[in-house]
C-alpha cells in the first residue's frame, strides 16, 4: 500500500520544507516498524519547486492472518476472516491510516519543532493514492474530499480488463489537489481512508472515539457527510466479535462453495426495521398482522420466520397472547432477536411467554402443534417455489393452527417505488414476489387442501391499479372439514408440485441489489 | 401360562363389557395359584419386562428380597431416592421430591425395556396407583409382590439399624393395618399379577423366575414368508404358498389342512384371514393347520377379534363381510361340528404381535410404532389390532386412519396389512402387505429376510369394494416433507464404513439454515460429496505440496495402485441425470419437466435458471443413452459426481469482491510504487533492496492474476451473437456414483473413468451430428496409472503432474485404483489426496506465497483434522448411497447427507 503527498514551493518557500513537515529527511530512506508490517518513507524528488514523499507499506500477509487466528484446531486460521489472498498489502485500507498516525506522529499533531511556524501555514498539496478501497466508488470519495477544500480526481480501477463485463473494482486512483495545512490532509487521511476501505474485520483500537474526535477536529463538525463518516468510522468496532464468532459456521460452509459469506449469511440485517428506525411499511404490516391475530381470537401465537423479533415484540406487549413462540432457521437471527427483545433481563412472569426456537418450514415439527395461530409474515418469498409445498404441509398440513396470517409482497406494486429499478425485487434474497392473483391462487389452492378458509386482506394505501404493497391473507382452518386432508392425502403431495414457478423474478437478482430494500424505499 | 393367553386375547373394549377388567380375572387365578404352592417351595414368576413393585411394612426385607431377586441396577428404592434429594435416606421431608426421582427414574428405565423394581412400603394406595399408571403408560405389566412379615419381625429388624432403631413401633403397625387393608384391592388398582409372601420363611424360600412374554421370539429367525390380507380367497392363498415353494397337505377331501417348506421357511400370516371372501373356513383350516404344525405364525387381524367374540357368544354387530363367514362356518357345521370351537380356540390363543429375528422384524395386523414393540397393554393390542385413527370418519363412513407408518423411525421393519392398498411400498422400514385379494386385487407376501415381495392376482373380484383402492394410505407418501427431528440437534448417524459418526449441534444448526434457505428439495439431495485432505507438506524447495507426498502415503497404507486424476479448476457438482423428465418426476418428485438436477457441493441448485440446468441434462442423457449405459448398468437415473467450468461461473461474487479485487488493487499500485522507488534510487537514495523486493511483489501479483485468468471465461450468449445458453459451460463428470438399486462409489476407478470417456465420447459424436451448443458440454478426466512402489512409475507420475500445472493445470487428486479399499490394519483408507499446483496454490495462500519467508511458515499447517473430517464425510456419502441403493426411507439417506453438510461446517483450516 503506497501514497505519495507532493507540495511544490519557490526559494521563500522551498517544496523541500515538506521534509521539516513530516520530520523525515528529503534525502535518507528510512524504515519503520509498524504494527502491520514494515513502513518506508522515501522521496523520489526533492527540489525547492517540487517534492514528493512517497509511503510505502509492506504488509506481511502471513502474519496478518496469523494474526486473526480464529478458532480453527491446530492453531490454524479460520476462514474468510483471514484470507491469505488479501488486498491489505496493495490497498490503502485503515492499515496505511494507522501507519500515517504512527509514521508521522508528530506531524499530524501539528508539532515541528525546527520551524513552528510551518505546520501553521496552508501549502499546496498534491495527494496519491493509486489503489484507494472506496466503499462508494468514485462519486462518495468526491463529496467526502471536496468540501474540505480539495480538487478531487477519483478514476475507478477496472476489476480486470482481461474481462471488461466485470465492470470497476471497488477501487479508485486517488489524485487530491488543495491549498491547506498538512496536518489537516494528515488526520483527513487517518479518518476517511478506514470510512472509506469499510471493512469490518480489521483491528480496531478502542479508543477510536477520542481517535475521532482529535483528527476530526476543525473539518468533520461541518462536513456535509459528517453522519456517514461518523457511523462508518465508528461502526467498524460493532459486531466485531459477535458477527464473527457467530457467523463461522456458515462462512465454512459457504467457503466450502465457493461463495462469499454473505451469500448465505444474508438474514440478518441489523440496520433495517430497528426500533430506533422502524420501517413505515413493516409497522403497518404488524399493525394489520396484531390486528387479524386478535379478530382471531387467539391467545397461543407462533411467528415462523420472526427474523429479529420485532413481531414478538408486538405481541409481547398485548397480555392476551399469552404464549408467543418465534420460530427461524437462522441463529443469528435467534441471537439478534433474544439480543432486542431483552430476554435475559426480561421479567420471569413476562419472559415465561416467550421462546424463540431455531426451526425449518422445509420439515414438520412436532413442537410446532397445537398453537391457535401462526403468522408466516414476509416468509414465502424467501423459499425458492419447489420448496413451497414443504411449507405448505409443515404448516397447513401439520402444525395445523386454527388461523394462519401469511403477509408476502405485492409484486404489481413495485413499479410505485421509485428507487426499485424495474424487474427488481424487493430483497436481495427474495425468490419470487407474486401479483395477487397469484397469491390468490397459491392461497386458495392451500385453503381448499387443507380444510382452511381464506380471506384477503390489503396493507399500506391500497392503490386503485395496482393494489396494497403487502398482501395478506388470513386462513381459517375449518373445523367441520376434520384434519383429514392434512392427513392423510398423499395424492396431495402431488398436486402442490403445480405450485407456479415465477419466472422472472428468478433467483438470477440474488445478492445484487442493496438499495432495491425496502428499508430504503419504503 | 394360560392366563396370559388369555389376557392377551382380550381387548379393553371387551373387558368393560363385562364389568372386570382382564387384568382382573387373570391376578385372581394368579393369586391362588400363589397362595397353594406357597406351602413348599414358592415361585414367584414376573414377565421379563414388567414394573414389579414391592410391598412391605418398613422392616419386612423389601431390600434383602430385591438384592437377592433382582440386580442391583434393577432397583430403585425410595431410600436412595431420598438420600439424593435430601443426603438422609430417612428423611421423611424430601418424600415428595424423592417420588418425583424414583418416577423419573422408573419411567426412562421402562421406556428403555427394562425390568424395574421399586423397593418402597407402598402401603398405601396412592403410590401404587400411580406406579401402576406409570407402568401403563409405557405399557410394561404391572406386577405386586407383596411381603407380610409379623410385626415383630419388622420391628426387631429395624432396631438392628441404627438409622431406625428409633423408629416407633406405631409405625410399623399403621404399616401393618395399611397392607391389610390394601391386599384385597391390589388387583382393582391394576396389578397383572399379585404375590403375596406371608411370613419370613416362604419369602426366604422364594424363587424368582422371569417369563418371556408372549410376543418376544425374537430367538425365532425365519427365514420367513409374511403374507397379507386373505379375507376368505383360500384358493388364492394355495396359488401363493406354491408360489412360494410350499407343498400343500390336503385331507382325504382335498381340502388343504397344512403347507410346508422343503427348506424349513417359517409362514407368517398378518391376520384378517377371515370375512368377506368365498371360503374362510377353508383358510382357516389350512392355517391353523400350519400354526398346530409348526410350520406358521400367525397374528390376529381386527376380523379374526370380532369372530372370535362372535364365536364366544358376545353381541357383535355382523357387517364388513362376518355374514358370509357366519353362513360359510354354519356349513361347515354340518360335516365337522367342532370346527367352530377349534376356530374359537385357535382366534382365542393368537398373540397381537411378534418380535421375531432377533429384533429386526416385527409383524401384526395394523401395524405398530417402535413403542409399542414388545410391550403388553390394551392399548399395544389394540393398535396391533386395529392401528391409529385420527377419530374420524371418512365420505364412506370408514374411519380416517393415522398415517402412523410416517413417523415410524424405527429400526426393526414393521410388516402389516389392514389396509388395502394396490401396491405394497415400503415406507420409512414398514410395508403393508394389504393389496386386496378380496377386492379384486392381489394376495402379496414377503420373502424375509431377502425382503423380495411375491403376489398372484385375486381370481375374481369377490366383494366389492367399499371405497376404491388408492395409493394414498402407507406406502410412497415421502413428497412430505422430512421431521426436523431427524436432523437437529447433536446427532450420531451409524455408518456401515466408520461406525458411528457424530454431528454437533451447532454444526446441525448451521446445516439447517442451508440445507433450508439454498439446498434443493431432500429427494434430490441424495448425496454430497466429502471434503477431501490434500497431501502431506512438502519440504522441496519452492513447494508446498508435490506429488511425492501423496503416492508416499498410499506406499504407506500399502496400496500400490493409483490414479491420478487431473483436477478440473471448476466447482464441484452433483448431477443427478435422469432418462427424461418423467423418471425425474416419479423417481425423485422433480417438478416443470427437468430430466434431473446439478447442485453444488453444499446442495444449492447449480443454475438459477432452469432452461440451463434442463439443456445440459438433456444433452447429458443423450450421451448416457448414446453410450448405452442405461440399459447396461439397468437404470433410469445416474448420479455423477463432476467439476462443472468454467469456475467463474459459480464463484462471481468471490471473484469480483476477492480474487480479481487483489489482482486490481496490486494492478494498480504498483506501477506508482515502482515508479517513486525508481526515481528515489536515481536520486541515489538507498532504496535498491526494497526495490528488489518490490519488482518480485509486483512479479507475483501478476502471476496470481494469471493464476485465476486460467479459471475464468464467458458463458452463455454474449450480447449480439445469438449463442447458446451452454457455450463455454463444461462438465467432467469422474465418477458414477449410482444408479437404481447399486452405489457405484466402490466400482474402481478404471472402469469408472472408462464408462464415463464412453459419456464423453458420445458428446462429440452429438456435436458433430450438430445437436446444439459450440465446443464440447463434457470433458474427459486426464489420468494416468501409478504404480507407488515402483520408482520409475512414481517418477513418471510427478512428471506428469509437473507438465500439467506447468500448462496451467490446476493440480491433480491421486486415489487408489481400487476406489474403497482398507489398510492392513483394516482402517478406512482416505479415497484420495490432492495435490495442487504451484500456481494454482497462489489463489489459496496468497499472491506471494512461494516468497522462502512465507513458504517457511505456511509449511506448518496441521492435517489430522481435515483427514479426519475427509473420512467421516467420505463414509457419510458412502452411507447415503448405499441406503439410497438399499431403498431405505428418504429420512434415512437424508440423515447422512445433512451430517455431510454438517461436517462442512466444522472449523478446519479453510486452505486445507
Amino acid at each position: 500500500m503506497f501514497l505519495t503527498i507532493s507540495t511544490s514551493g519557490d526559494a521563500q518557500n522551498p517544496a523541500t520544507d515538506l521534509g521539516f513537515l513530516l520530520h523525515k529527511h528529503p534525502d535518507k530512506a528510512q524504515r519503520f516498524s509498524t504494527s502491520h508490517g514494515t513502513a518506508h518513507v522515501l522521496y523520489p524528488e526533492a527540489g525547492v519547486e517540487r517534492c514528493t514523499a512517497a509511503l510505502l507499506l509492506e504488509v506481511d500477509p502471513v502474519a496478518l492472518v496469523r494474526r486473526g487466528k480464529g478458532r480453527g484446531r491446530g492453531g490454524a486460521p479460520d476462514s474468510a476472516l483471514a484470507q491469505y489472498v488479501n488486498d491489505r498489502p496493495y490497498a490503502a485500507s485503515s492499515l496505511l491510516a494507522v501507519a500515517i498516525g504512527s509514521v508521522f506522529s508528530s506531524a499530524i499533531k501539528g508539532q515541528c519543532a525546527a520551524r513552528p511556524e510551518l505546520p501553521e501555514r496552508a501549502r499546496p498539496l498534491r495527494v496519491e493514492i493509486p489503489a484507494l478501497p472506496a466503499r462508494g466508488g468514485a462519486a462518495l470519495v468526491e463529496r467526502l474530499f471536496a468540501p474540505l477544500g480539495w480538487t478531487v480526481t477519483a478514476r475507478p480501477v477496472a476489476l480486470d480488463e482481461r474481462f471488461p463485463e466485470w465492470g470497476d473494482s471497488r477501487y479508485v486512483s486517488l489524485v487530491l489537489d488543495g491549498e491547506l495545512r498538512l496536518v489537516e490532509a494528515l488526520r483527513q487521511l487517518y479518518v476517511l481512508l478506514p470510512v472509506l476501505d469499510d471493512a469490518k474485520h480489521y483491528w480496531v483500537a478502542p479508543d477510536e472515539v477520542e481517535k475521532l474526535l482529535r483528527f476530526g477536529e476543525g473539518w468533520l463538525e461541518n462536513h456535509p457527510e459528517q453522519r456517514l463518516i461518523t457511523s462508518r468510522y465508528l461502526s467498524r468496532r460493532w459486531g466485531l466479535t459477535r458477527d464473527a464468532l457467530d457467523r463461522l459456521a456458515l462462512a465454512r460452509l459457504a467457503e466450502a462453495d465457493d461463495t462469499e459469506a454473505d451469500e448465505l449469511d444474508n438474514a440478518v440485517d441489523e440496520t433495517a426495521d430497528t426500533e430506533e428506525r422502524p420501517v413505515p411499511l413493516a409497522v403497518q404490516r404488524r399493525a394489520a398482522i396484531l390486528d387479524a391475530l386478535r379478530r382471531s381470537g387467539a391467545s397461543r401465537v407462533l411467528d415462523l420466520g420472526c427474523g429479529q423479533g420485532q413481531l414478538v415484540g408486538e405481541l409481547l406487549k398485548d397480555a392476551r397472547f399469552t404464549e408467543i413462540v418465534g420460530v427461524d432457521v437462522s441463529i443469528r437471527a435467534l441471537k439478534e432477536a433474544s439480543r432486542r427483545l431483552r430476554l435475559d433481563r426480561m421479567p420471569e412472569r413476562q419472559a415465561a411467554r416467550v421462546a424463540l426456537l431455531q426451526g425449518s418450514l422445509a420439515y414438520t415439527d412436532r413442537r410446532l402443534a397445537g398453537y391457535d395461530a401462526a403468522v408466516l409474515s414476509e416468509v414465502v418469498e424467501h423459499l425458492d417455489p419447489p420448496r413451497l409445498p414443504a411449507l405448505e404441509y409443515a404448516v397447513f398440513g401439520a402444525a395445523r393452527p386454527a388461523t394462519v396470517v401469511v403477509t408476502t409482497p405485492n409484486v404489481e406494486y413495485n413499479v410505485r417505488w421509485e428507487t426499485l429499478p424495474a424487474g427488481h425485487v424487493r430483497h436481495a434474497d427474495h425468490r419470487f414476489e407474486w401479483t395477487r392473483k397469484e397469491f390468490r391462487d397459491w392461497a386458495e389452492k392451500v385453503a381448499e387442501r387443507h380444510g382452511y378458509t381464506v380471506e384477503f386482506l390489503p396493507v399500506g394505501p391500497d392503490d386503485p391499479e395496482v393494489g396494497p404493497p403487502t398482501q395478506m391473507a388470513v386462513f381459517h382452518r375449518r373445523d367441520d372439514a376434520g384434519g383429514d386432508a392434512g392427513k392423510k392425502a398423499n395424492s396431495d403431495v402431488n398436486d402442490v408440485n403445480d405450485v407456479k414457478y415465477v419466472n422472472g423474478v428468478s433467483g438470477k437478482q440474488r445478492g445484487t441489489d442493496e438499495s432495491a430494500k425496502e428499508a430504503r424505499t419504503a | 401360562m394360560t392366563e396370559d393367553r388369555t389376557t392377551e386375547s382380550r381387548t379393553a373394549a371387551e373387558s368393560t363389557a363385562d364389568g372386570r377388567t382382564a387384568e382382573e380375572r387373570t391376578t385372581a387365578e394368579e393369586r391362588t395359584t400363589g397362595e397353594r404352592t406357597a406351602e413348599q417351595r414358592v415361585t414367584v414368576d414376573v414377565p421379563d419386562l414388567s414394573l414389579v413393585v414391592l410391598v412391605g411394612a418398613t422392616g419386612s426385607g423389601k431390600s434383602t428380597f430385591a438384592a437377592r431377586h433382582f440386580k442391583p441396577t434393577e432397583v430403585i428404592s425410595s431410600d436412595f431416592c431420598r438420600g439424593l434429594v435430601s443426603d438422609d435416606e430417612n428423611d421423611q421431608s424430601a418424600s415428595k421430591d424423592a417420588f418425583e426421582v424414583l418416577h423419573y427414574i422408573v419411567g426412562k428405565r421402562l421406556a428403555a425395556g427394562r425390568l424395574t423394581v421399586v423397593d418402597a412400603t407402598n402401603v398405601q394406595s396412592e403410590p401404587r396407583k400411580e406406579l401402576v399408571a406409570l407402568a401403563r403408560e409405557h405399557d410394561v405389566l404391572p406386577v405386586a409382590i407383596v411381603l407380610d412379615i409379623p410385626e415383630d419381625v419388622c420391628a426387631a429388624r429395624n432396631a438392628a439399624r441404627p438409622d431406625r432403631a428409633a423408629l416407633p413401633r406405631r409405625v410399623i403397625q399403621r404399616h401393618q393395618r395399611e397392607l391389610r387393608r390394601s391386599l384385597r384391592h391390589l388387583e382393582r388398582e391394576g396389578f397383572r399379577k399379585v404375590h403375596v409372601l406371608r411370613g419370613t420363611a416362604r419369602t426366604d424360600s422364594a424363587e424368582v423366575v422371569r417369563e418371556r412374554r408372549f410376543n418376544d421370539l425374537r430367538h425365532v429367525t425365519g427365514p420367513f414368508d409374511i403374507v397379507g390380507d386373505i379375507h376368505g380367497c383360500r384358493s388364492e392363498l394355495e396359488s401363493l404358498l406354491t408360489r412360494l415353494g410350499y407343498d400343500l397337505v390336503r385331507d382325504d377331501a382335498g381340502r388343504p389342512v397344512d403347507a410346508a417348506h422343503p427348506e424349513g421357511r417359517t409362514a407368517v400370516f398378518v391376520g384378517d384371514l377371515v370375512d368377506r371372501g368365498p371360503d374362510s373356513p377353508g383358510v382357516l383350516r389350512l392355517v391353523m393347520g400350519m400354526v398346530a404344525a409348526g410350520h406358521a405364525l400367525c397374528v390376529p387381524g381386527n376380523h379374526e377379534n370380532k369372530l372370535g367374540r362372535f364365536l364366544g357368544g358376545r353381541q357383535v354387530k355382523v357387517a364388513h363381510g362376518l355374514a358370509e363367514t357366519i353362513e360359510q362356518l354354519e356349513r361347515e357345521a354340518e360335516q365337522d361340528p367342532e370346527f367352530r370351537e377349534r376356530v374359537r380356540e385357535f382366534i382365542g390363543g393368537l398373540v397381537s404381535h411378534y418380535v421375531l429375528d432377533g429384533g429386526a422384524l416385527v409383524v401384526c395386523h395394523a401395524g405398530l410404532p417402535e413403542k409399542y414393540h414388545g410391550r403388553t397393554s390394551g392399548r399395544v393390542r389394540s393398535h396391533a389390532l386395529y392401528g391409529d385413527t385420527t377419530g374420524e370418519t371418512d365420505e364412506f363412513g370408514l374411519p380416517v386412519r393415522y398415517p402412523w407408518a410416517e413417523d415410524y423411525r424405527g429400526r426393526a421393519a414393521v410388516v402389516y396389512g389392514h389396509t388395502p392398498t394396490p401396491t405394497a411400498t415400503w415406507l420409512n422400514n414398514t410395508i403393508c402387505l394389504d393389496t386386496g385379494a378380496v377386492f379384486g386385487g392381489k394376495l402379496t407376501a414377503l420373502r424375509w429376510p431377502e425382503r423380495e415381495l411375491v403376489d398372484v392376482p385375486a381370481e375374481r373380484v369377490w366383494y366389492e369394494p367399499l371405497r376404491p383402492l388408492v395409493s394414498e394410505a402407507p406406502g410412497g407418501a415421502d413428497g412430505r416433507p422430512l421431521d426436523l427431528a431427524d436432523v437437529t440437534g447433536r446427532r450420531v448417524v451409524e455408518t456401515r464404513h466408520l461406525g458411528r459418526v457424530a454431528v454437533k449441534e451447532e454444526n446441525a444448526a448451521a446445516a439447517l439454515e442451508v440445507m433450508s434457505r439454498f439446498a434443493v428439495e431432500p429427494r434430490r439431495l441424495v448425496y454430497l460429496p466429502p471434503t477431501m485432505a490434500p497431501c502431506a507438506t512438502s519440504k522441496e524447495e519452492g513447494y508446498l505440496e508435490h506429488p511425492a507426498e501423496a503416492f508416499a502415503a498410499y506406499r504407506a497404507d500399502g496400496v500400490r495402485q493409483v490414479v491420478c486424476e487431473e483436477k478440473h479448476m471448476g466447482s464441484r457438482a452433483v448431477v443427478l441425470v435422469c432418462r427424461d423428465a418423467e423418471v425425474a418426476r416419479e423417481r425423485f418428485g422433480v417438478p416443470e419437466g427437468v430430466p434431473g438436477a446439478v447442485y453444488t457441493r453444499t446442495g444449492r441448485p447449480f443454475f438459477d435458471d432452469t432452461e440451463v440446468a434442463t439443456r445440459l441434462l438433456e444433452r447429458l442423457g443423450r450421451c448416457v443413452a448414446g453410450a448405452g449405459l442405461w440399459e447396461e448398468l439397468t437404470t433410469d437415473w445416474l448420479l455423477l459426481d463432476a467439476e462443472l467450468m468454467p469456475w467463474s461461473l459459480k464463484a462471481q461474487g468471490l471473484l469480483r469482491n476477492q480474487y480479481a479485487a487483489v489482482g486490481a488493487a496490486s494492478g494498480a499500485v504498483f506501477p506508482g510504487a515502482l515508479a517513486a522507488l525508481e526515481s528515489a534510487a536515481a536520486r541515489g537514495l538507498d532504496v535498491a533492496e526494497l526495490l528488489g523486493r518490490q519488482r518480485e511483489r509486483a512479479e507475483d501479483a501478476e502471476a496470481f492474476t494469471e493464476a485465476y485468468r486460467r479459471y475464468c471465461w464467458p458463458v452463455g450468449p454474449t450480447e449480439g451473437t445469438d449463442g447458446d445458453v451452454l457455450d463455454g459451460i463444461r462438465l467432467a463428470p469422474f465418477q458414477i456414483l449410482a444408479a437404481e438399486g447399486r452405489s457405484l462409489a466402490t466400482v474402481p476407478h478404471d472402469e469408472q473413468l472408462a464408462m464415463i470417456d464412453r459419456i464423453v465420447a458420445e458428446d462429440s459424436v452429438a456435436e458433430e451430428a450438430g445437436a446444439g451448443g459450440s465446443g464440447g458440454l463434457l470433458a474427459t478426466t486426464r489420468r494416468i496409472v501409478v504404480d507407488t512402489g515402483d520408482e520409475a512409475s512414481v517418477a513418471e507420475g510427478t512428471r506428469w503432474w509437473l507438465d500439467l500445472t506447468a500448462a496451467g493445470g490446476e493440480g491433480m487428486v491421486v486415489k487408489p485404483l481400487q476406489a474403497y479399499v482398507r489398510g492392513e490394519d483394516g482402517k478406512l483408507v482416505q479415497p484420495g489426496i490432492k495435490c495442487r499446483g504451484r500456481e494454482y496454490l497462489r489463489i489459496i495462500y496468497g499472491p506471494e506465497y512461494t516468497r522462502p519467508e512465507n513458504l517457511a511458515r505456511l509449511r506448518i499447517r496441521h492435517l489430522g483434522h481435515k483427514r479426519s473430517l475427509a473420512l467421516r464425510e467420505y463414509a457419510l456419502g458412502l452411507e447415503a448411497l448405499d441406503r439410497l441403493a438399499a431403498g431405505e426411507p428418504l429420512w434415512r439417506v437424508h440423515e447422512a447427507v445433512f451430517a455431510v453438510l454438517a461436517l462442512e461446517s466444522e472449523p478446519v483450516d479453510p486452505r486445507l
